[in-house]
């Protein structure tokens, strides 16, 4: 039986079995995907931000101010990318100056210490490739951006090597009561467990019905993001944003931390809360708007677009707590942007309320710091050498755009928590995310895959499931 | 830091002829750098005949058409090291590349020839919405699977562009046994070679649906379908037109784009039509002593001409080495009015000799016109052409007879005219 089990492995649920594993309790994390970071947390605007804008009061502003400041140490102890790069909202509108400044009051009340008003000069003195039609925006220095997918993976594996048990391509079906604990039922058997933490994102509704009255609803809120080429990756050096409306913080142009630019995202309601594909209207809405930001869209340096959806929660906060009517079984409930920002705090909430029920011992064991898969592509000559002396395999590059090798790649299968797919390389090593978009490298990575996993080429997929890359040899079919 | 005279970046077509010939001028200390396994380039993956029509008057396989520049690069004990990618090059014609066995390489360089080839526009470029399943390929992605790996990346297929190389993989699928309902084209004209069609759609009954496009990708996991619709005139998919047809694979052949992220680093001006750098008559980039020939230059569409160009690179780096100064003033050489570009786009009349193969391509189909040649407001040529489409390369040759004729040229204009 487990102390605690997890549901969902993103980076919400990732963040809470990292901060857990430094107990000596027995903890799993049920994921229903093949790898982590499979739902929400792959596909957001990767903004740390500032904690200006949520509701005051709210839960989403305490813990987004909470969490944006812990992102130095996190990065650091794990080893995934993230920058201070700062944000802008950017004013249009003379007549819409009071709100701007509402928001600025808003802030402060907020906890955000840094926030300046910027007139047109200085912005496009900042930022010259702002269109001309900005009248004036609002600075937050403590705003930054992160790679969300790469966080996950560390915090994940973090949490892996120090003793959380992560189970893939398990869904839970349902959630029985017992006398002191739960028997989840899974497609991969049952799980027994003392205590549920419900990080299930955009199902967390689903789980959480099945076993309180409280009902949660979470409504899937589609956000569409075009990327663009490295090549314009530094037309914007902060994140620039619209003055906020009713359904969200606007369109954004942001520079990404790896060195891409990114627009988006738009927000559309939907039903389906596995509708993740891209529409014409959404990617004509997000360029089109970004033309408010931008004095020239580099339209012809697109490379790909992606959605993304929200798990939002009807009650507009999060939901995080043990439900009223079901002792034991935590909610995480809810989480949409401000989520990415606040999920190391959100980790930390529910550890004090997992401390308070079980007082758990310390794991004397816990080791904090992570090493990721050291990256070819920013080292200079004398530490590729080295790199190079010491496995060879760091001197053959598979993905040509992104300089990528094949030590990496062979890393990222073998590593914790290792890739078995070819997203899941893809992610750990960004091989496939350049401007060619795999098209080079994908039978590479298949061969390798392959190999690493010691099965058929026509067994890997792209994401698990049934995605299969290849159906058979040739003339057998 | 090592030194070579010449330095080939790219062991294809182009970097062998190139090598060849600058071996032959007789320069001896060259180099090729490559980063696949093996010699050959693209054509390693062409398994289809058609290869050197004009070269050696056979049809050869891609493969076999490499080979014999292979066999000779051999023969002449040219060097090369495979397995081995470019890192960076500046303007100094200062080169890094890094393979497993070397390490990081540091190289110097007299002269560099630019042979990288191009790579392959993908899904995400032209934005086609939908699901971002698994089953979707460029085309040259499959014939990479197909030919070289050995494994089918599906069995009902529909291909999005008309270009060769969509047509070729429509008929090797369809030999492999898996079905292709049909070749998607945006244009009103198909952007490949007149013979391809003949041999890869009609002769197997495949469908060419022009004037179409894809509005949307359906698919869970793996692709399930697409949804095609036909487009006007403005190539803006007009509303109640679509089509689905349910399929397990898409192929992409949407475009071919020269791969210069390293002629940038080497401050190589490129142009904005072709993708590649601006040359001379004599290959020369901007940069001096820095040469570019093949796919990297101009996509092509035939590997005779990427042979032709690519003699002419090698023997120019090589004459660069022995100390010839290429003068990069040149007459500029315009495309107007139906033609979308040039190679080369500057011609010195002081290094011309034997003919300029002034190679072009025009933006439409034209049927019963002329290809113009202007000297300032001089025509000097105007030459009836049956038909002249995208997708095949055009070649007029500008002689030396022709440029003493017109001593004070500022700029020569190549046109299409109807009369």
């Amino acid at each position: 039986m487990f102390d605690i089990t997890i549901i969902g492995a993103g980076v919400v649920g990732s963040s809470i079995a990292r901060e857990l594993s430094k107990y000596d309790l027995k903890v799993c994390v049920v994921e229903k995907h093949s790898d982590v970071a499979e739902g929400t947390s792959k596909a957001n605007s990767a903004i740390i931000h500032a904690g200006h804008d949520a509701k005051t009061g709210t839960l989403k502003c305490k813990l987004n101010v909470k969490g944006n400041a812990m992102f130095d140490k996190l990065s650091e102890e794990l080893d995934f990318p993230f920058k201070r790069n700062g944000s802008l909202v950017l004013c249009f509108d003379e007549n819409d100056m009071d709100k701007l400044l509402e928001l600025k009051e808003r802030g402060h009340k907020n906890g955000v210490q840094e926030i300046q008003v910027l007139s047109r000069k200085e912005l496009l003195e900042l930022e010259p490739n702002l269109s001309e039609g900005v009248f004036s925006a609002l600075f937050m220095p403590s705003g930054g951006i992160v790679c969300p997918y790469e966080m996950t993976i560390a915090l994940a594996e973090n949490a892996y090597v120090n003793g959380v048990e992560f189970k893939f391509d398990t869904e839970v079906k349902d959630i029985v009561k017992n006398e002191g604990s739960f028997i989840i039922k899974s497609n991969n058997g049952d799980i027994e467990t003392k205590l549920i933490i419900n990080a299930a994102g955009l199902f967390s509704d689903e789980i959480n019905n099945m076993v309180s009255s409280n009902k949660i609803e979470i409504v899937p809120r589609k956000g569409e993001y075009c990327l663009f080429d490295k090549s314009v990756g530094n037309m914007l050096s902060r994140t620039a944003f619209h003055l906020p409306t009713k359904m969200g913080k606007g369109i954004l142009v942001t520079p990404t931390v790896d060195g891409n630019l990114l627009i988006g995202p738009n927000a559309v309601d939907l039903e389906d809360k596995n509708e993740i594909t891209t529409t014409q209207e959404g990617i004509d809405e997000v360029l089109s708007k970004a033309g408010l930001t931008l004095s020239q869209v580099p339209v012809r340096q697109v490379i790909t677009s992606f959605s993304g959806l929200r798990a939002h929660s009807t009650s507009n906060d999060f939901i995080i707590g043990e439900a009223d009517d079901v002792k034991n079984f935590i909610n995480v409930a809810g989480i949409e942007s401000p989520g990415l920002s606040s999920a190391p705090a959100i980790a930390e909430m529910v550890e004090e309320i997992v401390v308070e029920k079980l007082e758990p011992k310390k794991n004397e064991k816990f080791n904090p710091i992570r090493k990721g898969i050291p990256k070819f592509r920013e080292m200079n000559n004398e530490e590729r050498k080295e790199l190079i002396a010491k496995d060879s395999s760091y001197g053959k590059i598979v993905c040509r755009c992104e300089t990528v090798t094949e030590g990496e790649i062979v890393n990222a299968i073998r590593r914790p928590l290792g890739a078995k797919t070819l997203d899941g390389v893809k992610r750990r090593t960004r091989a496939g995310m350049g401007r060619c978009q795999s098209g080079f490298c994908s039978t590479r990575i298949v061969e390798i895959l392959a190999r690493e996993l010691d099965v058929l080429p026509t067994e890997i997929t792209k994401f698990g499931g049934s995605s299969k890359v290849l159906v058979g040899k040739n003339k057998r079919i | 830091m090592e030194c070579y005279d010449v330095v080939i970046i790219g062991g294809g077509p182009a970097g062998l002829a190139a090598a060849i010939k600058a071996r032959e001028e007789g320069i001896e200390n060259i180099i090729i750098l490559e980063r696949d396994k093996v010699l050959g380039g693209i054509l390693n993956q062409c398994i289809h005949n058609g290869f050197g029509l004009h070269t050696f008057k056979e049809e050869l396989t891609g493969p076999e058409y490499a080979g014999r520049f292979i066999d000779k690069v051999d023969e002449m004990g040219i060097p090369y090291k495979l397995n081995t990618m470019v890192l960076d090059i500046n303007k100094d014609k200062e080169i890094t590349a890094v393979n497993e066995v070397d390490g990081i390489i540091e190289i110097q360089a007299k002269a560099v020839i630019l042979a990288m080839g191009c790579r392959e526009r993908p899904r995400g470029a032209i934005n086609i919405p939908g699901s971002r399943c698994s089953g979707i390929y460029t085309a040259g992605t499959a014939q990479k699977f197909v030919n070289v790996e050995g494994y089918m990346p599906g069995k009902e297929v529909v291909i999005l562009g008309s270009g060769d190389i969509g047509l070729i993989m429509a008929r090797r699928m369809t030999l492999e046994g898996a079905k292709v309902k049909g070749v998607i084209e945006l244009m009103p004209y198909s952007g490949g070679l007149k013979r391809n069609i003949v041999q890869c759609l009609d002769d197997f009954g495949i469908p060419l649906k022009l004037s179409h496009t894809i509005t949307n990708i359906k698919g869970k996991d793996r692709i399930e379908g697409v949804t095609v619709a036909k487009v006007d005139e403005n190539r803006k998919p007009i509303p109640g037109t679509e089509e689905y047809i349910p399929c397990d694979t898409l192929l992409l052949s949407v475009g071919l784009l020269p791969e210069n992220e390293l002629s940038r680093k080497s401050d190589v001006i490129l142009s904005s039509i072709t993708g590649g750098p601006e040359v001379n008559e004599s290959l020369q980039t901007n940069i001096e002593g820095i040469f570019s020939c093949g796919n990297v230059l101009h996509v092509h569409d035939l590997v005779d001409y990427v042979t032709m160009e690519s003699y002419n690179a090698g023997k120019n780096a090589a004459e660069y080495v022995k100390g010839k100064n290429f003068n990069n003033n040149g007459i500029e050489v315009v495309a107007v009015q139906g033609v979308r570009y040039t190679v080369p786009k500057y011609i010195n009349p002081s290094n011309v000799e034997s003919p300029v193969e002034l190679r072009f391509r025009v933006g439409d189909v034209y049927k019963d016109s002329f290809v113009s040649v202007y000297f300032d407001d001089e025509r000097e040529m105007h030459l009836k052409k049956r038909i002249l489409a995208p997708g095949e390369m055009e070649t007029v040759k500008i002689t030396k007879e022709m440029l003493e004729k017109y001593p004070k040229c500022n700029r020569i204009t190549v046109k299409i005219e109807e009369v």
